[in-house]
């Protein structure tokens, strides 16, 4: 029988960026310095607010767990377009696509380690809220763990997305590997509610699944509501996100490979 | 069989521009193949249509007498490539990168292997040296080790003995001798040492214009075009285009 995924190809691309940290500190500063200082950052701010303002916790625990989230989505959807960059900087794309590994293999590579980037970023997050700001994210219920799917589905529509667009217009591109996630950020309701945007906008956040995740996330916080039907409209759009980046995705390789871009990509 | 390679009128246009036209030419299993022509030719772009890193605008590529676009990951498991103009991860040490692409190419026994290649490529002490501090002659060396790997049955070269020293021309050139008489493997390089490539191939391309100017057996072009060494050939073929 054909096998579809070969499990030591998938591996053999993880293992690429693993020894890559290996021998980089910089990328792990990268990895762990940001959150660390984000949400310490953004947690001290929200804890002296909600002292001035509201008597309880809520504020500031929606602030610091939109914040943990936001971060998953950022650190997935860069796993797989920064991933895809390291192959770029160091013109590795050639030597890996003439191996036998297939397109979503490499793909499928790339999204194990945007898991493990995505997990190493926010399990730091877990803690130190709960060491610094005493809220304990895992008491908010297993069910969070859906979200999150939900989230590394939509980091992984963008992080296939900006690849798209490297295919496309070679390195010119790469500032899309940190741009294109903010500009989902406005209308994904990470910081305040769908509601408080203007009507027109109000109408684009419906379109973003993240929206109805942050949505959800700060209902379980507030009231400890579970709001399925949300979640369920996160993940259909989330199906049709990831099946347009998927189709871009393929055609932008397709015309790459057509246009003799490839070996040309990190010149 | 013995055929290992084959294409049919294989063209190329980027935009505006035929790179390649109507290339065609066999390979049978022992064969070494140089290809020549001056820069600008296309035999970088003959060798990335061999190996499916660009498309062909038309025709086809065959090998052992399989349809190269139907039958991609079953035959490039077979074949290896290595070039002076890619490198590897330069945050990878040698050994890492070699590791990586065993995986890939589902290497038995990868760290006895790596160890052998190494040996035989004169690169063992670098073995956990990382990959930027390796010069250009000893990269291409890696690259070298890489392409040899998993043991492929063609293996494509291009300029695989720029940047090293005579020494080390004279030492790959023989190893490649070695590798093509122990094991028939099939070599498609590309260079511009002529002396050396006219010691290790039996056949050559002469690409002008991405146009196929001649193919064959070296004696037989000797003879064709009346010369007798390659790099008389070479002036005699592309002799307007060079300097």
């Amino acid at each position: 029988m054909k096998q579809v995924f070969n499990v030591k190809r998938i591996y053999g691309v993880v293992l690429r960026h693993f020894f890559l940290l290996k021998h980089s500190p910089s990328r792990w500063l990268d990895l762990l310095y940001w959150p660390t200082v984000d949400l310490l950052l953004w947690g001290f701010i929200t804890v002296y607010l909600q002292k001035e303002a509201y008597s309880n916790n809520f504020w500031a625990f929606q602030f610091i767990g939109a914040l943990i989230f936001w971060n998953i989505l950022i650190r997935a959807q860069q796993g797989l377009a920064v991933g895809f960059l390291e192959d770029v900087w160091s013109r590795n794309l050639v030597y890996i696509f003439v191996s036998p590994i297939r397109v979503y293999e490499y793909l499928a590579g790339l999204i194990v380690y945007s898991i493990f980037k995505a997990a190493i970023a926010s399990f730091l997050m877990v803690v130190i809220a709960g060491l610094v700001f005493h809220f304990k994210f895992w008491l908010t219920g297993l069910q969070l763990f859906l979200l999150v799917y939900g989230l590394l589905l939509f980091a992984w529509s963008i992080g296939l997305l900006t690849m798209s667009f490297l295919l496309f217009f070679g390195q010119e591109a790469e500032i899309l590997a940190w741009a294109l996630a903010l500009l989902f950020l406005p209308f994904s309701a990470v910081f305040y509610p769908v509601e408080i945007l203007p009507e027109p906008l109000q109408s684009l956040a419906k379109l973003v699944p993240a929206s109805y995740l942050f949505e959800t996330m700060r209902e379980i916080l507030f009231a400890g509501k579970w709001k399925v039907d949300w979640v369920v409209k996160s993940y259909l759009l989330n199906l049709v996100y990831l099946g347009f980046s998927l189709g871009v995705f393929g055609y932008a390789f397709k015309l790459a490979k057509k246009a003799g871009k490839l070996p040309k990509i990190g010149e | 069989m013995s055929q290992v390679l084959k294409t049919v009128s294989l063209s190329k246009i980027f935009g505006s521009k035929r790179v390649l036209e109507k290339v065609s030419f066999e390979l049978k299993r022992g064969d070494i193949l140089g290809i020549i022509g001056p820069n600008g030719a296309g035999k970088t772009t003959l060798l990335y249509l061999l190996l499916d890193i660009v498309l062909p605008t038309s025709g086809q590529v065959f090998y052992f007498g399989k349809d190269f676009k139907k039958h991609k990951t079953e035959i490039l498991i077979k074949l290896g490539f290595a070039s002076q103009y890619l490198n590897l991860p330069y945050s990878l040490t040698v050994e890492e990168n070699l590791k990586v692409f065993g995986h890939f190419y589902e290497v038995s026994s990868l760290n006895k292997r790596i160890d052998e290649l190494l040996e035989l490529f004169k690169l063992y002490h670098k073995k956990k040296v990382l990959t930027r501090y390796l010069s250009s002659g000893e990269m291409m060396r890696l690259n070298l080790v890489r392409a040899f790997l998993h043991r492929p049955e063609i293996v494509f070269l291009d300029e695989p003995t720029a940047g090293l020293d005579p020494e080390y021309v004279k030492y790959i050139s023989q190893i490649l001798k070695e590798e093509v008489i122990s094991r028939k493997i099939t070599i498609v390089l590309t260079s511009h040492q002529l002396g050396e490539l006219e010691r290790i191939a039996n056949k050559i391309l002469l690409l002008k214009q991405g146009k196929v100017v001649g193919f064959g057996e070296l004696k037989d072009l000797f003879e064709a075009f009346q010369v007798k060494s390659l790099e008389e050939l070479y002036f005699k073929v592309f002799y307007e285009t060079s300097f």
